[in-house]
């Protein structure tokens, strides 16, 4: 059995970490409300952009964007979203089992897909694994704003339209709720389901139809990588707050078992010095 | 006088709504002034001034606009800008680091690099906010 300064010893670095999982719970809170508000406050873009978007690629007959076509797949890309540090339960391991088990089992070789790993964790793991990251972005702020993260979706969607690959899925955690998360796969280029919301207004087009769509089907398909990122910047601090109130809950479990072993043996060596002393006047009579 | 809805959108959230007289703003095409009833019509933003005329006032509210979209539906007109600011909400200081910043790129870049092009559509965002809230 354990000395009793041993077991003094845990139960002190026990409540140290809970101490620490404590505060870590306390932030993700207060980052996790942050992003959700950051969230709500993207929707009516978003709503605004698509409903724009849709008018316009569906409202004008006999438009070929390329952004708009199915072309013969010879490449996939495939964008990531993860987190850059740990300690938030299975949110990274969940969106990173996910792709990996999708490459794996849709292609055969390295030169059918590439990685665009947001976040360290995503893009660790596949560097290590010696798989296709082209593009990667670390230390994304914890709200990012749109400015930000303008440089890798605008060559994300640049990937697309010079033909780097054909198609491009984005791999990210849905925040459903604080307690539940979902890893959602999206299909993000070619945009090809946007008939599904029909709710058409026909418009005047000032220059033309074309122009628009250049300079609107880019910023729609980078606003639809925004918003994803703010989804999976919501998820992520929701789990790391219920991953940190586990483990602070797990601590005080501990504690409470080691106090239970810590009186248990305190007790022992008192009755075991009093039988001593019980034992040695005896011998003294 | 008849007025006409107005919002402003950004990926951050709302900037603006409210009713307003008539919408002037600049266009890649050229200046745009939308009074209410005008018919659908979709066109791409230059960076510039949006201005916008309240009803029973001379006064104009201004929101510097760097570049997005025109929707306009004839009760409805809705912004849709990568970043938009209120002349009120605009940090003067910030502006005028950005400026000076776009134009010390812009000399000691050549003219055919991106990032010259760059500088200088950062030079006229700057400029444009400059101008938004009358410091310039």
């Amino acid at each position: 059995m354990a000395s009793l300064r041993d077991i003094k010893n845990s139960i002190n670095s026990t409540k140290k970490m809970s101490q620490i999982t404590k505060a870590m719970e306390m932030t993700s809170a207060a980052k996790w409300n942050r992003g959700v508000m950051n969230a709500k406050a993207f929707v009516p873009y978003m709503e605004k952009i698509q409903e724009v978007t849709v008018a316009v690629a569906m409202g004008s007959n006999g438009i070929n964007h390329p952004m708009l076509q199915s072309r013969p797949i010879k490449k996939t890309g495939y964008i990531v979203m993860t987190s850059d540090r740990g300690l938030a339960g299975a949110f990274n391991s969940n969106v990173i089992r996910r792709v990996f088990q999708t490459i794996q089992s849709r292609h055969k070789s390295k030169d059918e897909y590439s990685i665009i790993a947001i976040g360290r964790v995503a893009r660790d793991f596949f560097v290590k694994r010696g798989m296709n990251v082209d593009l990667e972005i670390i230390g994304v702020s914890d709200q990012p704003s749109f400015e930000s993260i303008k440089d890798i979706t605008s060559s994300t969607v640049g990937m697309f339209s010079d033909g780097t690959f054909d198609e491009l899925y984005l791999y990210y955690t849905h925040y459903k709720s604080a307690i539940t998360q979902e890893v959602t796969e999206k299909k993000l280029l070619p945009l090809t389901d946007l008939s599904t919301f029909a709710k058409l207004t026909s418009y005047e087009f000032e220059p033309s139809a074309e122009e628009i769509l250049d300079v609107l089907l880019p910023q729609y398909a980078e606003s639809l990588i925004y918003g994803a990122l703010l989804d999976s910047k919501a998820s992520e601090h929701a789990a790391r707050m219920t991953a940190m109130r586990n483990a602070t809950d797990n601590a005080k479990e501990m504690i409470k078992n080691y106090s239970l072993i810590y009186n248990r043996a305190r007790q022992a060596a008192i009755t075991q010095e009093i039988a001593e002393i019980v034992g040695g006047a005896a011998a003294l009579e | 006088m008849k007025t006409i809805e107005v919002s402003v959108v950004t990926p951050d959230g709302p900037v603006y709504e409210s009713d307003v007289e008539m919408v002037s703003t600049k266009a890649q095409s050229g200046e745009l002034g939308i009074l209410p009833g005008h018919i659908p019509m979709v066109a791409p933003l230059a960076i510039g001034v949006v201005r916008l005329k309240k009803s029973g006032s001379k006064e104009q509210d201004l929101i510097a606009v760097s570049g997005g979209f025109l929707e306009v539906r004839p009760d409805k007109v809705t912004i849709l800008a990568q970043a938009a600011e209120k002349a009120e909400d605009i940090d003067v200081e910030r502006a005028l680091r950005a400026k000076e910043r776009a134009e010390q790129r812009m000399r000691d870049q050549r003219v055919e690099d991106i990032d010259f092009r760059r500088a200088e559509l950062a030079l006229q965002r700057a400029i444009n906010r400059l101008t938004v809230t009358g410091k310039q």
